[in-house]
């Protein structure tokens, strides 16, 4: 085989050091994880039953490359009840494999080699890399001195004439830190200014709990110049099924169809009918299951700070950035010891930016009873390090 | 429904200080306030759920769902035949219905005669008795929201971004 068989552009692609540890995770028994980034419910039964049925009645075939129409026209009036937001189900909606694609088509769409996509830190790990494909230039935005925020300050610093857009993401993995419509108005009043389009992934914003998401795009001023991503894995626990949506201005989704159709044709018709209970009938579920991830939310808050891992306290989605800076070791080798004696896997800060030596993601999709016993084994190592 | 119910309802073992953590409360207050409806007899009892057909020694236990019709008496209505009825030990759950009977009963006992032996002897003589017909169960499947069928193992990749 031809030596330079793969890409250069691939070949140098961050391999993430991290995919080693994750190797080693994934090779051990019996460990309790703290380390998944999907919920721990399964998707309610109503939504896996109107799938079921879908299929039993014969709906196997291609739909419309925007996604079935009734699917958009219940997103679109979603999003109208819930944050006033108006998107016509015609032409400025599109259905995606989950947010992951609907970010990578918007990248494609936009970027012109050379570009350059401003990218927050620590972040989502697929951002950087999907802008690079694109042809573009990531421009990492580091947040660690604003308390894990980005603010018209640091997004200003990274700004200059080849910047075309910015990918926002909020409730954050894998800090859980979340913005009040003040810190999103002074937001886009820099983007507007400098004309930067803002990518808005707002995947977890069902998961906000000490006050109401604002959607970007409800943003007055802001929906011309904003796509707004969301879909069903994180809502409605349905991460398997691989169902999103993105919304935006009609020129933009016009051309991210136009990729869509060439690359995906469309997302699976089960995968759509299901999605199209969730939002008829998913909402009670969706309470539920955030009633018990804010239970569990303060439990890990309280815990961490009482054995030293230090955290200041998530504002949504299901994850905690605690700092090891106490026990002082590099996050990937407290991974590695905690891992190894007593079998509590969780995710180094480091796969979310190199700079993140001190950190470990904690997820709390998981259990109350894992949550306590992963909390005594975590406590036992602390007392070890200290010793 | 106050969240320190839900949360006893799920798993009554959870203690105070989880659930003062949980609720970001005080420990004190959440025992209060458990010891409250416990006073007022909002929470009734502690129990287990068990599944019954993984215990050895309970193989022979047969339960019966029974329906019976009643002569409501002056004055008590169906109250005080009801009271007469559910007070049999063998009576495991009891409620009165709208519809072509009145009370269901859950009948529970060693074998399959205990439970026609109380039908014949003790329910059915009853004065305001009209009649009963009898349901054996076969199979249970789900009780109080427990799916009894055992959980597979956690499908879920062991870690993930």
């Amino acid at each position: 085989m031809n030596k330079n068989i793969v890409a250069t552009k691939v070949e140098q692609m961050q391999p993430s050091g991290i995919r080693v540890f994750f190797d080693l995770v994934l090779g051990m028994k019996d460990i309790i994880s703290l380390g998944v980034g999907e919920p721990d419910f399964v998707t309610p039964w109503q939504i896996r039953e109107a799938g079921i049925t879908s299929l039993e009645e014969g709906f196997t075939s291609y739909t419309s490359n925007k996604g079935l129409y009734k699917l958009r026209l219940s997103i679109s009036r979603h999003l109208k009840n819930k944050y006033g937001l108006e998107y016509s189900p015609d032409d400025e909606i599109l259905v995606t494999v989950g947010v992951s694609e609907g970010i990578d088509l918007a990248l494609r769409t936009i970027v012109n080699p050379g570009d350059k996509i401003l990218v927050p830190r620590p972040g989502y790990v697929s951002y950087g890399p999907m802008a690079e494909l694109a042809g573009g230039i990531p421009v990492y935005i580091d947040t660690s001195k604003d308390g894990f925020k980005l603010t018209p300050e640091n997004i200003s610093r990274c700004i200059d004439k080849k910047t075309k857009g910015i990918i926002l993401n909020y409730p954050v993995n894998p800090t859980g830190v979340s913005y009040t419509r003040k810190e999103l108005e002074a937001i886009k009043k820099v983007l507007l200014k400098h004309g930067i389009l803002c990518m808005s992934d707002e995947i977890y914003s069902d998961l906000t709990y000490d006050f109401e998401h604002i959607s970007f795009p409800s943003l007055s001023g802001a929906k011309e110049n904003t796509v707004y991503f969301n879909g069903f894995s994180k809502s409605f626990a349905m991460t398997g099924w691989r169902v999103g949506y993105a919304c935006g201005p009609k020129a933009i989704i016009d051309a991210m169809t136009k990729i869509h159709q060439y690359t995906i044709m469309c997302v699976p018709i089960t995968s759509q009918m299901a999605a199209c209970e969730a939002l008829q009938t998913g909402k009670r579920s969706v309470e539920e299951m955030k009633r018990e991830y804010k239970r569990r939310r303060e439990f890990v808050f309280s815990e961490l700070n009482r054995i030293g891992l230090t955290c200041s306290k998530p504002q949504g989605a299901f994850y905690a950035f605690a700092s090891v800076k106490k026990t002082g070791m590099h996050c990937m080798d407290f991974a590695r010891k905690l891992l190894a004696e007593q079998k509590v896997a969780v995710v180094p800060g480091t796969a979310f930016g190199e700079q993140f030596t001190d950190f470990i993601r904690i997820s709390y999709a998981s259990s109350f009873d894992n949550l306590k016993e992963a909390f005594s084994r975590m406590a036992a190592c602390m007392a070890d390090i200290k010793r | 429904m106050d969240e320190i119910l839900e949360i006893l309802e799920k798993d009554c073992r959870t203690t105070s200080e989880e659930i003062a953590k949980m609720l970001k409360k005080k420990p004190a207050e959440v025992k209060k306030a458990v010891a409250k409806y416990e006073k007022d007899g909002v929470i009734l009892k502690y129990k287990a759920v068990i599944n019954r057909e993984l215990v050895r020694d309970s193989d022979n236990e047969v339960r019966a769902l029974i329906e019976v019709n009643l002569i409501p008496q002056k004055d008590v209505g169906f109250d005080k035949i009801a009271e007469r009825i559910y007070l049999f030990p063998e009576v495991s759950s009891c409620f009165l219905l709208s519809g072509t009977y009145d009370l269901l009963l859950i009948v529970r006992g060693k074998d399959i005669h205990t439970v026609s032996r109380f039908i014949s002897e003790k329910l059915s003589p009853m004065e305001n008795v009209r009649g009963v017909v009898t349901h054996f169960l076969l199979k249970k499947y789900k009780e109080d929201g427990v799916i009894l069928k055992q959980k597979e193992d956690n499908k879920r990749i062991a870690i993930s971004y």
